[in-house]
């Protein structure tokens, strides 16, 4: 069965006194342990898409649902334990709390969301600091470590919650190329090992090569489907 | 929980001289609070015992309408001596009464023999008035510290005005309450301070003196005085008295007898009433602050952290939860100002009662000052502050979970 499935999805909003059609009937299924990417220029939609994806937004018509659950049918708090359970973010500008540690950043989720008991939670997030490399900067303020290692503490607090689905925005777009291709090669590993589906956007044609199926955005619409 | 005041701290911390400014706020407003406290309780609680303890008791009973034409002093409206055993029987059965005196008051002529002038004199058991008020002979600034038969103790005005002085013979005069007018010599034995209230600036002589000038066949009291065990129960001893009392009626079918506490017969209660609504007030402008400051910071904390609430949100967070954590952070800054105000109050209240300040009150003058403040009050002090700076994290908080997570991880 598929994770995800989106049937004749369309999200329109009000710029101003514009109104922006940012979907426009896309059609498409993701299966589990997937790694995909949406592509496509500024403006094409992806953020708008994920932004649907990961239940922080509703679509305006059409039907979108994700590990089997219509996602226009969650209220703000059922919206927001969904996520909990079941998605992970990372995020572009990577967001860590600079108030917490690298483990303590990680552990976040486990304490804030799912309430873990600590003795697991501490196994758990070690497992994943070894697993992304950042074990021994786990004392670590976000302050006092570069993009990259941010974005790998960010790929980490995002699987804590062993969740099915993670969304990453632009995950690569603050970061030069070689820490890009090495973020994108964790999340692939952590995908080979957890079995997680990753959806991630990006506008960098080399980065998506990394994808085993590259969805191409253009105004909205689904323009591409590579494997 | 724990995880959340951990995170609240840190983000206290992270603007350092914010919070410490708030905090700093906070606990000038619990320092003050306290301290006012203090020290307007204490000169409360001092002009009250002074009051009470040197001439007024803490109850008196009188017959009705006594009261009101007190300033005459009506020897028509003393208690019989049948009344008078009804009133001490209601006293000796209520075991909160600690002591009580019997006073026949009346007005008459002092004479030096050279001048002559009014005086207000109290006829008392010295014994029975020194146990009900205490302070009495504190008041004797020269002389005898004692009221024996054929002396009397001068107020400080009228002796000062006679040019009397201790061991001096005078002559009281009085009328009694059939008007006939008899008069006895006394000799100064001590001259009285006066004090503030009404019968603040009497003379004392003992009852049987009194008995005497008035020719009283049968002794009819005045007044009496009662001074309590716990002063906490003072009206609840009112209300005994006058119900053990009610059931004597006069010829108008009114209740025989009046009882009353110092605060009826003092306009000193309507200065203690107003120290209470000023104590009232500062409290109110703690809140003010408290609320206001509070309230800016943490305004400003949500406004800063918009991206954070966005992300934590994205991640899961429940709206709850995010309220939580501001109000946490709201809380733990009253917490700071009130740890570190009540610390920093109790210690200038120590220093303020070490320093033994005195002060004038109308003619009474270096009355010392002790401050202290009663656990009660700290407590009190420190919730409400508490609660308000929660309250004043309400607000914020509340914005901060219903932030659109869209929204706000676009935040600049």
């Amino acid at each position: 069965m598929s994770l995800i499935t989106a049937h004749d999805l369309s999200k329109t909003y009000l710029k101003g006194e514009t109104r922006v059609e940012a979907l426009k009937g896309l059609n498409f299924e993701i299966e589990p342990a997937s790694f995909v990417s949406f592509v496509g220029p500024s403006g094409s939609g992806k953020t708008t898409l994920l932004n649907l994806i990961g239940c922080l937004d509703k679509p305006t018509s059409g039907v979108l649902r994700v590990d089997d659950t219509d996602i226009s049918s969650l209220n703000t708090r059922l919206a927001a334990a969904f996520r909990g359970e079941k998605i992970g973010f990372i995020f572009q500008d990577f967001n860590l709390v600079p108030v917490l540690t690298v483990y303590e950043n990680v552990g976040y989720p486990l304490v804030l969301v799912q309430n873990t008991p600590s003795s697991e939670r501490k196994q758990r997030i070690l497992a994943l600091l070894d697993a992304v490399g950042m074990a021994e900067q786990k004392d670590k303020y976000p302050d006092q470590i570069s993009g990259g290692q941010k974005q790998r503490v960010a790929v980490a607090r995002a699987l804590v919650t062993k969740p099915k689905l993670v969304l990453a925005d632009e995950p690569t777009a603050n970061l030069d190329h070689k820490t890009a291709y090495m973020v994108i090669n964790i999340m692939k590993k952590m995908k080979n090992e957890l079995g997680t589906t990753f959806i991630f956007s990006t506008h960098d044609r080399k980065i998506v090569g990394e994808a085993e199926i590259i969805y191409t955005l253009e105004d909205g619409k689904l323009a591409g489907k590579e494997v | 929980m724990f995880d959340l005041f951990k995170i609240a701290v840190r983000n206290l911390m992270r603007y350092k001289r914010r919070t410490l400014l708030t905090v700093l706020l906070v606990t000038i407003g619990v320092v003050s609070v306290l301290v006012f406290i203090s020290v307007s309780g204490s000169f409360k609680n001092m002009m009250i015992g002074q009051i009470t303890d040197s001439f007024l008791g803490h109850i008196q009973i009188h017959k009705k309408g006594y009261v009101a034409s007190i300033d005459s002093l009506p020897l028509t409206l003393n208690l019989s001596p049948n009344a008078l055993q009804k009133i001490e029987k209601a006293i000796n059965e209520n075991p909160d009464i600690e002591a009580y005196a019997k006073r026949v008051k009346f007005g008459g002529m002092f004479s030096n023999f050279v001048e002559t002038t009014n005086v207000r004199l109290n006829g008392v058991y010295p014994e029975d008035e020194v146990r009900t008020v205490p302070l009495l002979f504190s008041r004797v600034r020269e002389g005898e510290k004692t009221i024996r038969t054929g002396e009397i103790l001068v107020p400080e005005l009228l002796a000062k005005g006679m040019k009397v002085k201790v061991g001096d013979t005078v002559v009281v005069i009085a009328t009694n309450r059939d008007g006939s007018v008899n008069g006895k010599q006394f000799r100064v034995a001590g001259i009285l301070e006066s004090a503030t209230g009404p019968g603040g600036r009497d003379g004392y002589i003992h009852i049987d003196d009194a008995a005497e000038i008035l020719r009283m066949d049968t002794m009819e009291i005045s007044e009496i005085a009662i001074r309590l065990k716990n002063f906490d129960k003072l009206h609840e001893v009112l209300d005994t008295l006058k119900r053990q009392l009610s059931n004597d009626l006069n010829k108008q079918a009114k209740p025989a007898f009046e009882v009353h506490t110092w605060e009826k017969l003092s306009p000193f209660y309507n200065i203690a009433r107003m120290i209470d609504i000023m104590t009232f007030f500062v409290k109110l402008m703690l809140i003010a602050i408290v609320l206001i400051s509070i309230t800016n910071v943490m305004v400003m904390a949500v406004y800063e952290r918009v991206r954070e609430i966005g992300t934590i949100a994205a991640i899961g967070t429940l709206p709850g939860k995010i309220v939580a954590m501001f109000l946490i952070e709201g809380f733990s800054l009253g917490l700071f100002g009130v740890v570190v105000g009540d610390i920093l109050g109790i210690a200038t209240i120590s220093i303020l009662s070490m320093a033994k300040l005195s002060f004038n009150f109308g003619r009474q003058k270096g009355l010392l000052l002790s401050p202290s403040i009663n656990p009660q009050d700290i407590l009190l002090i420190s919730i409400i502050v508490i609660t308000v700076s929660v309250v004043a994290s309400l607000q914020p908080a509340y914005k901060a979970s219903r932030m659109n997570p869209i929204d706000a991880l676009r935040h600049v």
